[in-house]
C-alpha cells in the first residue's frame, strides 16, 4: 500500500469508528481552541510553591532519588564547589561541557587543579557539567534541552553528571517550567531534545533490586546558585 | 511471534510447576505493588489525577483524526517524517526502507511494546541487519530468544541466577574465573557491552510513550538512560509507536505522566523523561540527521468504533497485571504473546483475533483489582465479559463448561430449586471441609491442584438475610 493511501485509510477508519466527517468545522475549532490554549489540568497542591520553598522541595526531592546536592551563593563559587566533590568522591579533576554561557563565563582557573574539555559528550567521559534551564520541583526534575550550549550526550554518556540551575529558574511545577521554554523557545518550537531528569540512571530488571548507573550516570550530583 | 495463547491452559500449567518463576514473581507484591500504594497515599490529589487523566484521553481519542492530523503537520515542519503503517507488515517495511537507506548493519533499540507487537528484531535479522535490545531487560529476553513476560519488566520472570548463567554462555571473550553474582556485577557487565553497541549502531529505534500534537513531539519514559543513548548517538533515529499515543498539549502530557511513574514503578516521576521533536537542529554538536515515526493502527482504528474503545486509553503502565492474581501466579509468557495480564487478555484477542486469543479473557477471577489500579480507569474486567460473551456466541466454548453453565442457569432462574440446593450443598460442604478449606476434590482438581478452596461457612447468604429480616 502506498503511503499517502495507508495515511488517507487510517483517518478514514477513524473518522468512520467515530462517526464523524472531515468537515465538521465545530471539531476543528474545539481542537484548534485546545491547542492553543495550554490550559494546566489539574496542579497537585505540592506543586504549588515557588522561591525558598521550592529550592527546599527540589533538594529534599533529588536526594530521595539518589540524586546529592549542594548550594552556593554566586557562580564564581562553582569551580571550587566542584574541586571539592570530585575529591570527596576520587573523581579526576577533569571535566567537560558545551559552549553554555553561564557556564563559559565561569572563572574556571580560581580552582587551578580542574581541566576543563569543551564539546560533545564522549563513550569515555569520566564527568561532565550541564546546566539546566529550568526544573520542577514537584518531583524534582530538572529539564535540560539540546543544543551546543548543553548537548544532549553529556547528560547520559559520563559516570558522573554534574547539572548546575539558577536557583530562580526553578518552578514548582511542570507546567510552569514549560512555560520557560515555551518563551525561551518561542520562533523555533521545542529543541530536538529535552530531558527531564530527576536522579542517576537506575535499573530493576534483575529480580527487582535497584542498582545505580544502568546505562547513564551513576552519580548526579546538583549544585543550586543563588 | 507466533502466538500461543490458544494454549493458555496448559502454558498456564506448565508456569505454576516452574519454581524459578514462582520465586522471581514473587518480588511483585513488595516491590511493584507496594510501591504504588505508597506514591499513591503521597499524593493527595491522586484519584482525581486519573479522573483527568482519563479525560485528557478521551478528549483526545475522540478527536482522534484532528490531533493526528495536527501531529504529523508539527513534525513535518520540525524536520521529521511520518510514516503511517495500516498493519504490522506495513511498519515493518517501513522500517526496514528507512534501515536499508541508512545502510545500516547495526541498531540499537529502547524498550518498545509496539516494537514487540511488530515482531521487527526478527525481520530485520532476516533482512541482515543486527538489532540489539539496550533496555537491560530486553537485553537478557533477548539473549534468551523469549518474548517479555511484562511490559514494563520484560525479564520479571528470570532469577539472578539465571541472567548469570546467560551471561556465561553468551559473553564468551570475558574470562570465565570473573564473579557474576551480586546484580551491580550484572549490571556493569551489560553497560560495557552495551555501551560498545551504542556507539557503533547506524540507526536507533525507540518507542513513544506519548506524542504531542501541539509541539510534534514523541516522548520516552525510561529509568536506565538506555533510550536516549539510542536516539542521541546514531545518524538516524525512528520512533515506532501507534495511533492512539497521541495527546493535545504539553500540559496534557503533564497530567498522563503524573500518573504513569506511579501507577508502574511507584517513582514519582521515571529517571528520564525524553521529549523529542524533530532531528538535530543546525549547530547541534549531537543528535541524529534523521527523525522517523511509524505510525501503527494494526486495528486499533477499528477498536475505536466498538465496545473496546476504552483499552485505546492504556498508557503501558503495568499496574493491572501487577496487582492480577492469575499474573501473579502464572506469569506473562503463559498469555502467549506480547501484551500479558488484564490488558493483554483485552486487547490480545482484538490485536490477533478471537480465534488466535479468546481464551485469555477467561484467566481472569474477576476479582476487580486491575480495573481498581488502572490509572485510566479502564473497565478491564467488563471488557473481558465482552469476548467471553463473544467466545459464547462462537461455540468456541468448551462442551463441559457449557453443560455446567446451563445447568447452573436452569436452577438460576428458578429461585426456590436454588436456594434449596445451595442450602443443602453449602453445609454439607462446611462439614466436609477441614479446617474451612479443601486441599483436593473431585471435579475441582484444577482449581485445588495449586491452591486450597475455602469451604462455604455457615449459612448461606440468602438465609442469613431472611432471618435478619426476621429480627
Ligand atoms: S490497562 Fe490500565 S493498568 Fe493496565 S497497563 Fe493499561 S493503563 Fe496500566
Amino acid at each position: 500500500m502506498s503511503r499517502s493511501n495507508a495515511r488517507k485509510n487510517i483517518l478514514n477508519a477513524v473518522r468512520h469508528s467515530l462517526g464523524v466527517t472531515d468537515t465538521d468545522t465545530v471539531r476543528e475549532k474545539t481542537v484548534a481552541k485546545r491547542l492553543k490554549a495550554h490550559k494546566p489540568n489539574l496542579v497537585p497542591e505540592i506543586a504549588k510553591v515557588s522561591g525558598k520553598k521550592a529550592v527546599a522541595l527540589i533538594s529534599e526531592k533529588l536526594e530521595g532519588q539518589g540524586a546529592t546536592v549542594s548550594h552556593v551563593d554566586k557562580p564564581d563559587q562553582i569551580p571550587e564547589r566542584i574541586a571539592e566533590y570530585l575529591r570527596e568522591n576520587n573523581l579526576p579533576a577533569e571535566f567537560r561541557t558545551g559552549d553554555d554561557s553561564m557556564l563559559s563565563q565561569i572563572p574556571w582557573s580560581k580552582a587551578s587543579s580542574l581541566t576543563r574539555h569543551t564539546g560533545r559528550g564522549q563513550g569515555d567521559d569520566a564527568v561532565t557539567i550541564s546546566r539546566a534551564d529550568t526544573a520542577a520541583a514537584e518531583t524534582g526534575t530538572l529539564f535540560l534541552t539540546s543544543g551546543a550550549d548543553n548537548p544532549t550526550t553529556l547528560n547520559f554518556l559520563p559516570d558522573t553528571h554534574i547539572v548546575v540551575i539558577r536557583a530562580k529558574d526553578i518552578r514548582g511545577s511542570y507546567e510552569d517550567a514549560w512555560n520557560i521554554l515555551r518563551k525561551a523557545y518561542k520562533k523555533q518550537g521545542l529543541p530536538r531534545t529535552v530531558n527531564l531528569v530527576s536522579g542517576p540512571s537506575r535499573t530493576a530488571d534483575i529480580e527487582q533490586i535497584i542498582v545505580m548507573g544502568a546505562h547513564g550516570p551513576r552519580r548526579l550530583h546538583v549544585i543550586i546558585v543563588g | 511471534m507466533k502466538p500461543t495463547s490458544r494454549a493458555f491452559k496448559s502454558n498456564a500449567s506448565r508456569a505454576l510447576r516452574d519454581e524459578p518463576l514462582k520465586s522471581a514473581l514473587s518480588g511483585i507484591k513488595h516491590g511493584f505493588v507496594a510501591n504504588r500504594a505508597r506514591a499513591r497515599a503521597n499524593l493527595p490529589e491522586f484519584e482525581d489525577l486519573r479522573d483527568e487523566a482519563r479525560a485528557v484521553k478521551e478528549h483526545a481519542l475522540a478527536h482522534l483524526d484532528l490531533y493526528l492530523e495536527a501531529y504529523e503537520k508539527k513534525v513535518q515542519e520540525t524536520g521529521g517524517q511520518v510514516h503511517w503503517a495500516a498493519s504490522a507488515e506495513d511498519a515493518r517495511a517501513a522500517i526496514l526502507k528507512i534501515c536499508r537507506d541508512a545502510g545500516a548493519k547495526t541498531v540499537t533499540k529502547g524498550k518498545s511494546m509496539v516494537g514487540e507487537e511488530i515482531a521487527i528484531n526478527a525481520y530485520l535479522e532476516n533482512a541482515g541487519i543486527t538489532p540489539v535490545e539496550t533496555d537491560l531487560g530486553e537485553y537478557l529476553i533477548q539473549l534468551r530468544h523469549e518474548p517479555p513476560s511484562h511490559i514494563i519488566a520484560p525479564a520479571i520472570h528470570l532469577t539472578k541466577d539465571q541472567v548469570e548463567a546467560d551471561f556465561r554462555k553468551a559473553h564468551t571473550d570475558l574470562p570465565s574465573a570473573r564473579t557474576l553474582e551480586e546484580p551491580e556485577q550484572l549490571v556493569a557487565e551489560a553497560r560495557a557491552i552495551l555501551r560498545e553497541k551504542f556507539l557503533a549502531a547506524d540507526v536507533g529505534i525507540t518507542g513513544a510513550n506519548l506524542l504531542i500534537a501541539e509541539t510534534g513531539t514523541s516522548v520516552i519514559v525510561t529509568n536506565e538512560g538506555n533510550g536516549d543513548l539510542t536516539q542521541c548517538l546514531p545518524r538516524v533515529h525512528i520512533v515506532i509507536t501507534s495511533i492512539e499515543k497521541v495527546v493535545p498539549t504539553l500540559e496534557d502530557a503533564d497530567t498522563i505522566l503524573r500518573v504513569l511513574a506511579r501507577s508502574a514503578t511507584g517513582q514519582e516521576f521515571s529517571t528520564y523523561t525524553t521529549l523529542t521533536t524533530g532531528p538535530k537542529r543546525e549547530g547541534d554538536p549531537d543528535g541524529p540527521d534523521e527523525y522517523h515515526v511509524v505510525l501503527l493502527d494494526n486495528g486499533r482504528s477499528e477498536m475505536l468504533g466498538g465496545v473496546f474503545r476504552d483499552m485505546l486509553r492504556c498508557i503501558r503502565c503495568g499496574a493491572c497485571m501487577n496487582h492480577c492474581p492469575v499474573y501473579g501466579a502464572v506469569g506473562g509468557h503463559a498469555y502467549g504473546w506480547v501484551y500479558p495480564g488484564p490488558m493483554g487478555a483485552v486487547l490480545t484477542p482484538s490485536l490477533i483475533g478471537v480465534e488466535e486469543a479468546g481464551h485469555l479473557p477467561n484467566a481472569s477471577t474477576f476479582c476487580g483489582r486491575c480495573e481498581a489500579v488502572c490509572p485510566m480507569r479502564i473497565p478491564l474486567p467488563k471488557m473481558m465479559r465482552h469476548w467471553r460473551e463473544r467466545e459464547f456466541e462462537n461455540g468456541d466454548t468448551p462442551t463441559l463448561y457449557k453443560l455446567g453453565l446451563k445447568l447452573w442457569a436452569f436452577a438460576a432462574r428458578r429461585p426456590a430449586i436454588y436456594h434449596r440446593l445451595t442450602g443443602i450443598v453449602s453445609p454439607l460442604l462446611s462439614r466436609l471441609g477441614r479446617k474451612g478449606r479443601f486441599s483436593s476434590m473431585p471435579l475441582a482438581g484444577g482449581w485445588t491442584r495449586y491452591r486450597d478452596l475455602p469451604a462455604p461457612q455457615g449459612k448461606t447468604f440468602q438465609q442469613r438475610w431472611r432471618e435478619r429480616d426476621g429480627q
